[in-house]
C-alpha cells in the first residue's frame, strides 16, 4: 500500500517534471571559485537554486542558505556548458545505419527535416557529453548536403524530446563544402558554382512562395510545402541559417549568400576564417568553430589551433563546438576543445564564454542558459580543480535544479 | 667536371657542420629532468654527445665537459622524445583489397617522408614512430620503426638493426574490421582459421627450408609472404595486434601462443573486461584514449580507466596515437586523460615513452634518459599532462627538430595556412561498411 502509494507520487511528479525527474530539490552550491559569466569570477561564491531556477548568486559568507536546502561544495563551479553545435542524439554511438539520423541523403535540398522528429534523448553519447558538464547542446542535421535540415537546442537530461528540449527549431543547417558536392556524373551539386546557384534558386522559390502566400486571395494561396515555409521563416529571419564553410571562397560565398537574401547567418566551421577577419566582422557573422582535431588534409587542410583567438582578438563572436565525428570517436568534448583553445591564445575566461554565454547568445538562449544570474535555469557544473585541465574531474551536474550526476568524471 | 666539383662542394658543406656539431657536447643545464628511468631530478643536467647521452643527473653531480655548449633550461622541463607505437602518418598505403593476409606489403615502400604529419609528429613531441599499415586486413604488412631524424628519403628515418636491416613489425587486426565480403572471412571463426592456415603454411615453409641444409636443390621457391610469417615465427618480428572485443583479445592470446610469436595488443577498448588474462599472458598493450568511445560497435564500452585497470593488472601499458585518428600534436592528452580515470602519473608518462620502447624491442637504445642511450629527448614549460604546457624542443639524436620559437616549425605546432598538404591521408576504415 505503501509503495502503491509512492508510485502515485513519483508518477504525479514525472507529469509535473518529465525528464525522469523525481523532484526538484533546492540546492545550494558553494564554490571555491564561481564563474558566473555575467562578472569577475567569485572567490568562495555560492549560488542558490529554487524551483529549477537560479535564486541567488553571491559572495558565500553573504548568502544564507535556507533549511532543507542540499549543499554541494566544488573548487570551480561554471555555467552548464553548451555544445553550440553537435548532432550527439543523432549520429548514435554504435555507427550503424539504425543510429545514424544525422544525415539524409535522398535530396540535396530538405528544409523539412525536424531535428525533433529523430533526437534520441537516450542515446549514451547525451550522457558521456553530460558526465563532463555540457547541460545543453544545439544539435540536429550534419553537415553533408546543401540543406540538410532543421537543428535543435536540447538539454541534455530528460528521456524524450519534449522533456530535453529548449528550441525546436533552433536553425536551417546548410552546406557550402565539398561535402555537399556529388561524384556521381549527372547529379548536382557537382561544382561550387552549382551549389550557389541550387541555393539562391530554392531562396528565390520560398519568396515568390511566401509573397503569393501573404498577398494571394484565398483561393490562390499555394499549396503547404513544408520546406518552403521553413525558409520563409529564414527569411523572414526569425531562424538563422547555420552553414557550413570551410575553404576561403566558400566562407565569401556564404556571406554573399546571406546578404542577397538578408539572411541572419551563422558560421560553421570556418577551417579559414581567419584569413577574413575584416569580411566576418563586418558582415556581423558569429562563428561556431570546427573541433580542433578534425584532419588537416582537403578543405581542412590549412585549419588551425589559434583560430578561436584570432576572431575573439578581432571582435567576432566565437563558440566551439564538438561537430560530426564519423568514426572513432564518435563525438568530440566541447570541455576538451574549450582546453585547447585556452591553450592556444584564448584566455581561461575567453574560453570558457565560447562554451557558456557566448554560445546562448549566438543561439538566442541566453535569456535562460549561459550564465550564473537570477531567474535563469539552473544549470551548474562542478569541477575539482581547473575545468579545462585533462586530470581534472567532473564532480557534479546540475540541470534545471536537478542534481543529474555526481559521479567524478 | 664542374657538377661533379659542385657535388663534392656540397659534400664538404653539408658534412662540416654536421661533424662539427657532433664533435661538441650540448649541456642542457638547471632543468626538471623527468628520465622515466627513475624519479624526476629537480635542477638537473643532462649531457649529449654524437647522438648519445653522456651524462645525466643532479647538476652538482653532473661533470660538464669544459668545451660543451651550454643550454640554460631553468623553469623547463626535459623528457625522453615520445614514442608512438601505432601511426599512419606519411600518407600510407598498405595492403590492398585482394586478400585478407598480405605479409609480403612493406609499409615503408608507401612511405612519403615530405608528409607534414612528420612536422605535426615532431611538434607534438614524438621521436620516434612505429608506422603501421592500416586496418581491413587480418594481416596488412610490415611495419616500420622511425625517427624522425632530417631525412631526403625514407631510409634516412630506418631504426635498423645490426646488420642494417630496417626493422618494424607485422600488422594484423581481428574482429569486425577485417570481416567483410569474400576474399575476406564473415565470421570470427573464419578469421582465425584463415590466420591459422597461413601460419601453419610458414611453418613448413620455415621446415623445408631447414630441411634442405642449403641444397638448392631442395629449397622452396622464395615466397616472400612466407618470409615474412617465418620472421614472426622467429619472434624476429613482433605482431602489432589491433583487437578491440574481450572475446577478440582472448583470441589473439590463443592464436599467439600457438605459433609461439611476440605479440602487442593494440586498442584494447575492452581490455578492462579481461585485464588479468592479458597479465598472465605477459603480454602488453597499447592502448587509444579518444575522446569518446564508439563510433563502431566494438568501441562502444572504450572508456578511459582501460589505462588504470591494465596498469593495476601488472599489464605493460603503452598509448598510441593511431593518427590521424588521434593527432600526434596533442598526445600528452592520451596521457592526462588516463589519469583523470586512476592511472599513476608515473605509469601515465612511461606509457609515453620506455613502455613503447619495449614493445618495439628498442628500450635498449630509446625511451629513457640514461647513459649511452639515444639523445632523443622534449623539452616543454611545464608539467607535461597539463593542457597548458606546450613542447618547446625536439631533439632526435642530439639534433633540434623541431622548434616552437621558430615560425616556421610554430606553424607546424598550431596549423594554419600552408600547414597541410593536398594529398589524400590514409583511411582505415571509411570505405569499409562498418564503418560507414
Amino acid at each position: 500500500m505503501k509503495r502503491q502509494f509512492e508510485s502515485v507520487i513519483v508518477l504525479t511528479l514525472l507529469a509535473i517534471f518529465p525528464g525522469g525527474s523525481i523532484a526538484v530539490a533546492q540546492v545550494a552550491v558553494l564554490g571555491k571559485k564561481v564563474y558566473t559569466m555575467a562578472g569577475p569570477p567569485i572567490e568562495n561564491g555560492a549560488v542558490l537554486i529554487r524551483e529549477g531556477k537560479i535564486a541567488v548568486v553571491g559572495k558565500a559568507d553573504s548568502v544564507t542558505i535556507p533549511d532543507g536546502y542540499r549543499v554541494l561544495r566544488a573548487e570551480v563551479v561554471t555555467p552548464g556548458l553548451i555544445d553550440a553545435h553537435s548532432t550527439v542524439g543523432f549520429s548514435g554511438i554504435y555507427n550503424h545505419p539504425h543510429d545514424q539520423d544525422q544525415l539524409e541523403h535522398s535530396g540535396p535540398l530538405q528544409p523539412e527535416l525536424r531535428a525533433i522528429d529523430a533526437y534520441n534523448a537516450r542515446e549514451q553519447l547525451v550522457a558521456w557529453v553530460r558526465s563532463f558538464g555540457i547541460t545543453t547542446l544545439h544539435t540536429g542535421h550534419a553537415p553533408g548536403e546543401l540543406i540538410s535540415g532543421q537543428t535543435t537546442i536540447v538539454k541534455t537530461w530528460g528521456d524524450t524530446i519534449d522533456a530535453a528540449v529548449v528550441v525546436d527549431t533552433a536553425a536551417v543547417a546548410a552546406t557550402l563544402s565539398p561535402l555537399a558536392q556529388k561524384s556521381d556524373k549527372g547529379k548536382s551539386p557537382g561544382t561550387r558554382g552549382k551549389m550557389m546557384a541550387m541555393l539562391r534558386a530554392e531562396f528565390v522559390k520560398a519568396q515568390e512562395y511566401m509573397k503569393k502566400r501573404d498577398t494571394a486571395e484565398a483561393d490562390k494561396k499555394p499549396d503547404r510545402n513544408l520546406g518552403l515555409e521553413v525558409l520563409t521563416r529564414v527569411l523572414n529571419r526569425e531562424l538563422p541559417l547555420m552553414v557550413t564553410a570551410n575553404r576561403a571562397q566558400d566562407i565569401t560565398s556564404t556571406l554573399r549568400l546571406a546578404k542577397e537574401f538578408n539572411i541572419k547567418l551563422i558560421l560553421d566551421g570556418a577551417a579559414e576564417s581567419y584569413l577574413l577577419l575584416d569580411e566576418i566582422k563586418a558582415a556581423g557573422t558569429p562563428v561556431i568553430i570546427h573541433p580542433s582535431m578534425q584532419r588537416a588534409y582537403g578543405e581542412m587542410e590549412n585549419l588551425s589551433f589559434e583560430t578561436a583567438s584570432k576572431l575573439r582578438q578581432a571582435g567576432i563572436p566565437v563558440a566551439l563546438q564538438s561537430g560530426y565525428e564519423s568514426y572513432v570517436p564518435k563525438t568530440r568534448v566541447v570541455l576538451f576543445e574549450a582546453a585547447l583553445a585556452a591553450a592556444n591564445g584564448l584566455t581561461f575566461e575567453q574560453a570558457l564564454a565560447s562554451i557558456t554565454i557566448d554560445a546562448a547568445k549566438i543561439l538566442g538562449v541566453d535569456g535562460r542558459v549561459g550564465s550564473l544570474e537570477p531567474d535563469k535555469d539552473g544549470d551548474l557544473s562542478l569541477y575539482d580543480g581547473d575545468p579545462f585541465e585533462y586530470t581534472s574531474h567532473c564532480t557534479g551536474v546540475i540541470i534545471n535544479g536537478q542534481v543529474v550526476s555526481e559521479t567524478p568524471q | 667536371m664542374r657538377s661533379s666539383l659542385r657535388f663534392i662542394l656540397l659534400l664538404v658543406g653539408i658534412g662540416l657542420p654536421t661533424a662539427a656539431a657532433q664533435d661538441k657536447p650540448i649541456a642542457f643545464t638547471g632543468a626538471t629532468i623527468i628520465p622515466i628511468a627513475g624519479s624526476p631530478i629537480e635542477n638537473g643536467a643532462l649531457v649529449v654527445h654524437q647522438g648519445k647521452i653522456t651524462a645525466v643527473g643532479v647538476s652538482s653531480a653532473v661533470s660538464i665537459p669544459a668545451h660543451a655548449q651550454r643550454i640554460d633550461m631553468t623553469g623547463k622541463v626535459i623528457m625522453p622524445g615520445l614514442i608512438c607505437t601505432h601511426s599512419h602518418i606519411g600518407g600510407i598505403g598498405g595492403a590492398d583489397s585482394s586478400a585478407p593476409i598480405q605479409p609480403d606489403i612493406r609499409i615503408y615502400d608507401s612511405l612519403n617522408v615530405r608528409d607534414s604529419g612528420f612536422k605535426r609528429a615532431l611538434a607534438g613531441g614524438l621521436t620516434t614512430l612505429n608506422i603501421m599499415p592500416g586496418s581491413g586486413h587480418l594481416l596488412s604488412g610490415q611495419t616500420v620503426y622511425v625517427k624522425l631524424r632530417q631525412a631526403e628519403t625514407i631510409e634516412d628515418i630506418f631504426i635498423r638493426d645490426a646488420d642494417g636491416n630496417p626493422l618494424g613489425g607485422m600488422k594484423m587486426a581481428n574482429g569486425t574490421n577485417s570481416m567483410s565480403e569474400k576474399p575476406f572471412p564473415e565470421t570470427r571463426s573464419k578469421s582465425a582459421a584463415l590466420v591459422r592456415e597461413q601460419y601453419i603454411k610458414a611453418q613448413e615453409y620455415r621446415d623445408k627450408i631447414a630441411r634442405a641444409t642449403g641444397d638448392a636443390s631442395k629449397m622452396p621457391a622464395r615466397d616472400l609472404a612466407m618470409e615474412g610469417l617465418v620472421e614472426v615465427l622467429e619472434r624476429k618480428r613482433i605482431v602489432h595486434h589491433h583487437t578491440h572485443r574481450h572475446d577478440d583479445i582472448i583470441t589473439v592470446l590463443r592464436l599467439a601462443k600457438e605459433f609461439n610469436f611476440r605479440v602487442v595488443l593494440h586498442h584494447v577498448s575492452e581490455g578492462w573486461k579481461v585485464a588479468d588474462e592479458i597479465a598472465k599472458a605477459d603480454v602488453p598493450c597499447s592502448v587509444i584514449v579518444v575522446d569518446s568511445p564508439g563510433g563502431k560497435l566494438e568501441a562502444s564500452e572504450m572508456t578511459f580507466r582501460t589505462g588504470a585497470v591494465l596498469e593495476k593488472a601488472g599489464v605493460l601499458v603503452a598509448f598510441h596515437t593511431d593518427d590521424w585518428i588521434t593527432d600526434s600534436r596533442v598526445f600528452f592528452r592520451s596521457a592526462a586523460l588516463a589519469v583523470r580515470a586512476g592511472m599513476t602519473r608515473e605509469g601515465a608518462l612511461k606509457a609515453l615513452t620506455l613502455a613503447g620502447a619495449k614493445m618495439l624491442d628498442l628500450d635498449a637504445r630509446i625511451g629513457s634518459l640514461e647513459v649511452g642511450k639515444d639523445a632523443d629527448l622534449i623539452i616543454l614549460n611545464g608539467d607535461p599532462l597539463s593542457v597548458y604546457s606546450k613542447v618547446l624542443e625536439t631533439w632526435v639524436e642530439g639534433k633540434k627538430r623541431f622548434d616552437r620559437g621558430d615560425p616556421k616549425d610554430h606553424l607546424y605546432a598550431v596549423g594554419g595556412y600552408g600547414a597541410g598538404r593536398d594529398q589524400s591521408p590514409y583511411f582505415c576504415c571509411f570505405d569499409h561498411p562498418e564503418g560507414q
